[in-house]
């Protein structure tokens, strides 16, 4: 297969046109630009449609239009640009619009800097809009994934007409890596039968999110938390590495996992048994194959490049059955793989140290 | 109703055939309207019905609705309806209209929701042209939230929020929006009316419809702002609150048109059909054909951290570039990550290569087997940081005294010197690359010459830097007194 050495950003907007998506809205920022670009430029030549908004605010909204009329549109900026995103995505998700939203995450809180973070875990997984609704979220690792993961996206998020956020931070985004297009062809998804497109047809059809009377709006809201029931059941995805035999379970997602394989190896080395789990959907969260590692691991390692958001998801899963220790780098800093390896051993020391003094004090 | 009308007469005035005969989607009370009596909401439905009926468009027209009393459009109108956030009605038309253009997409506002919280959407929809009909319903009060003060309530104008009458100090003048839009180049057609009596509701109408025939013919934007009586919150009973209308607001608002371009204004052009899925891969520039080199024979396990580091302008990511490309090519697992950003613009740039026969765990090199160095501050920062057996290219004479190391092989070349003298100091980059090649046999130099053939657009600039390229390793080779080894070949 020929491969082509292109950026995670571009990768991910190449694969959501071969997924079909067909109108992009958008807002600059770094470092989610060179979607935004690419979205630019290829749009136009596939028949698709590309807007510069005013605004994250009118680039969401837009893609609500976009998304009511059945076609298959999508936005890509980062934190600060997804803040503002928030409402729209509220409505999105009310209104059981699909549409696909990318995070390139960068550091935060407030402006905070360009550099890569993944501290907007809280924001895409638990809500970042108002009221009760989910989004279904993606973390790619890879160029390809980017690429495989938007295609995927669009495919979630017409199964559950919902908004499906693909969250990468500034690496995996800006990174060159070698990608394989062609496990899969261009799709021309079909016109859903609920949009409003404007034809004597869809003229029954009404887009909304207002349910005034509180028994609509509770069984609306009892619907949307059924939907995502049934993608909690069906849609966890994950990769395991090494985990067979690991005493130590690390999980961590997108660069970090990479960093998290290395840390795997360099532990195995030294004679500790580690592996990794890796959660591919932070929402639904592989909470049950985080259950079942607990049942033969003795301790888990969440690292995140956050002050520690998936850690409390992960401490969720284990329900209390072994202790789920943090570490954590924000800033712009991807902890490397010494400073984990040290880190680990140390608590590994300080273990045995405390074992040792609990046995003296019982003597 | 029908059978009491003799078959001599006909209705001289029905109900628009658009509009349901009963608000099914209201629930309670379908056959009422929810707004106030003497509502100007009401009135301007009825003209809009009419117009969509006149011009024959119902199937084509998508409604839509704001945020405020006039939310529940869609109780009314047996249309394409979809339901927005406050202010956004420009934003989701926009999206509407782009992606189905044979729709007659009708954005309805009242002044909360376009002149103040929706200002940049409807500034910035007018300014586009955007091919979309407004219907701005003006009643200069905030009704659905119960009476605060609007964008565009007169000054003096006591409200919950102004209890002491708005003050211009304090809270602003009025906003005239037909105005502030007709100063833009992107409306074809602005118009205020009123509903303050017939003679008014008449003009309204003609202009309702002529908005939306704009829309038809494919002009662009178009906007007809609507002076309308909200009795309730002005505490004035419906005749009242219409004379109101009639003799205080037109007087701050003038009526009339504020711009209208139609005459002059070209139809957008359709958008071209869009090319067969076959096309998409071409299009999209994803490479269809195998590169011609690849790896050959065993080779052993190769696990190679480069990091390229310099100034800005020195070509450093294009140098990383290119041997992550070759290292693709000739079969092996690559990975590039840049610095970027502020970084960049700080005026130091450098990124970090893996060349691997495994899946690349971390893309990030903390510790190198290769150094390329194009400027000192960046030997100083990374020299520490060169794995013992590693290999360390520097652009220069020598090494500093205090940089020198015994466990790394160090070429000091003046990369950039050597490009000028081919006539492209801009190439020092690629003298470099020449020079590692010599220097590690990482790569064979024609996978390296195949990269640059694609990445490189420009035949002159191919042309140097090939050139460029056979000088770096000829100037390797003349300093060279031991056989090349590969830093990074397990
Ligand atoms: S409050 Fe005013 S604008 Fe709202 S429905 Fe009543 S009269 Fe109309």
């Amino acid at each position: 297969m020929p491969r082509q050495l292109i950026k995670g950003n571009e990768a991910l907007m190449k694969g959501a046109i071969l997924g079909g998506c067909r109108a992009f809205y958008g807002y600059p920022i770094t470092p989610a630009n060179e979607l935004t670009e690419a979205a630019a430029y290829y749009l136009p030549q596939v028949g698709g449609t590309f807007l510069q908004a005013e605004s994250e605010v009118a680039a969401i909204n837009m893609v609500f239009g976009a998304a009511s009329a059945g076609i298959r549109a999508m936005t890509a900026s980062s934190g600060p640009g997804i803040s503002l995103m928030a409402e729209g995505i509220s409505y999105l998700a009310g209104a059981e619009l699909p549409c696909v939203i990318v995070n390139i995450m960068r550091g935060g809180p407030g402006l905070g800097n360009i550099a890569p973070e993944q501290s907007d875990y809280f924001q895409a997984v638990k809500g970042g809009g108002h009221g009760n609704y989910r989004c279904l979220v993606l973390a790619p690792a890879t160029a390809q994934e980017m690429c495989d993961l938007a295609r995927l996206a669009f495919e979630l998020a017409d199964r559950y007409r919902n908004p499906v956020m693909i969250v990468a931070d500034g690496y995996t985004g800006q990174m060159m890596e070698p990608v394989d297009f062609y496990s899969t062809a261009a799709v021309d998804p079909p016109v859903p039968e609920w949009a409003v497109t404007g034809t004597a047809e869809t003229r029954k059809n009404l887009i909304t999110s207002i349910y005034l009377q509180p028994d609509e709006l509770e069984a609306h809201v009892r619907k949307l938390a059924e939907k995502y029931r049934l993608a909690e059941q069906r849609e966890a995805r994950w990769e395991n590495y090494r985990t067979e035999d690991a005493d130590l379970v690390f999980v961590g997602y997108g660069i970090v996992s990479r960093v998290l394989k290395s840390v795997v190896e360099a532990l195995r080395e030294q004679g500790i048994r580690a592996g990794l789990l890796r959660p591919i959907t932070l929402y639904p969260f592989p909470a049950a194959e985080i259950r079942r590692l607990a049942g033969q691991a003795a301790v888990f390692f969440t690292v995140e490049m956050s002050m520690g958001q998936m850690v409390e998801d992960v401490r969720l899963a284990v329900e209390g059955r072994r202790p789920v220790e943090f570490y954590g780098r924000c800033g712009g800093n991807v902890p490397s793989v010494e400073e984990i390896v040290q880190h680990v051993t140390q608590w590994i020391d300080g273990r045995a140290e405390q074992a040792v003094a609990e046995v003296m004090h019982h003597a | 109703m029908p059978d009491t009308i003799p078959a001599n007469m006909k209705p001289v005035h029905e109900k628009a055939e658009c509009l349901y005969e009963s608000y099914f989607r209201k629930g309670e009370n379908p056959h009422q309207t929810h707004y106030c009596p003497g509502c100007g909401h009401g009135i301007t439905l009825k003209l809009l019905a009419e117009a969509i009926d006149e011009l024959g468009i119902r199937d084509r027209v998508i409604v839509v609705s704001p945020v405020g009393c006039s939310v529940f459009l869609y109780y009314y109108f047996d249309t394409g309806n979809v339901q927005v956030a406050h202010g956004r009605a420009p934003a989701a038309a926009t999206g509407l209209k782009r992606s189905r253009p044979d729709a007659i997409v009708i954005s309805y506002q009242g002044d909360g929701d376009l002149a103040a919280i929706g200002s940049a959407e409807i500034l910035h929809a007018a300014n586009r042209g955007e091919a979309i009909t407004s219907i701005f319903v003006n009643n200069a009060i905030y009704g659905m939230t119960g009476g605060q003060m609007a964008p565009t309530t007169p000054l003096g104008n006591k409200t919950t929020t102004t209890p002491f009458g708005r003050a211009a100090h304090k809270d602003g003048y009025p906003i005239h929006i037909s105005e502030v839009l007709s100063a833009l180049d992107g409306p074809v057609y602005i118009e205020r009316v009123a509903l303050g009596n017939v003679k008014q509701i008449l003009a309204a109408k003609r202009a309702i419809r002529k908005a939306l025939e704009n829309q038809v013919k494919g002009l662009g934007f178009s906007l007809v702002e609507v002076l309308s009586p909200c009795p309730t919150i002005w505490k004035m009973d419906p005749v009242e609150a219409q004379r109101h209308v009639r003799e205080f607001m037109t007087t701050l608002y003038p009526l009339g048109v504020k711009c209208d371009r139609t005459a002059q204004a070209q139809p957008l052009p359709a958008p071209p059909p869009a090319p067969p899925l076959e096309e998409f891969p071409r299009l999209l520039r994803i490479p269809t054909e195998e590169a011609p080199v690849q790896r050959s024979g065993a080779m052993g396990e190769v696990d190679c951290r480069i990091k390229v580091a310099g100034f800005g302008g020195q070509g450093v990511l294009l140098l990383g570039q290119l041997i992550a490309e070759a290292g693709m090519d000739y079969g092996l697992e690559v990975s590039w990550l840049p610095s970027y950003g502020p970084e960049m613009r700080s005026g130091t740039s450098n990124c970090h290569v893996r060349l691997s026969t495994r899946a690349i765990d971390s893309p990030l090199v903390s510790k190198s087997h290769v150094l390329i160095a194009l400027n000192e501050p960046s030997l100083r920062k990374f020299m520490p940081a060169v794995l013992p057996g590693g290999t360390v290219l520097y652009n220069g004479a020598e090494i500093p005294e205090d940089l020198r190391r015994n466990d790394v092989t160090v070429y000091a070349l003046p990369f950039f010197e050597i490009a000028d003298k081919e006539g492209a100091a801009k190439a020092g980059n690629i003298v470099a690359l020449g020079a590692l090649l010599e220097a590690t046999r990482l790569l064979p130099a024609e996978v390296v010459d195949q990269a640059m053939a694609r990445v490189i657009k420009s035949d002159k600039w191919l042309e140097i830097d090939r050139r460029a390229l056979s000088r770096g390793m000829e100037a390797i080779r003349s300093m060279k007194t031991q056989p090349a080894k590969e830093p990074c070949h397990a």
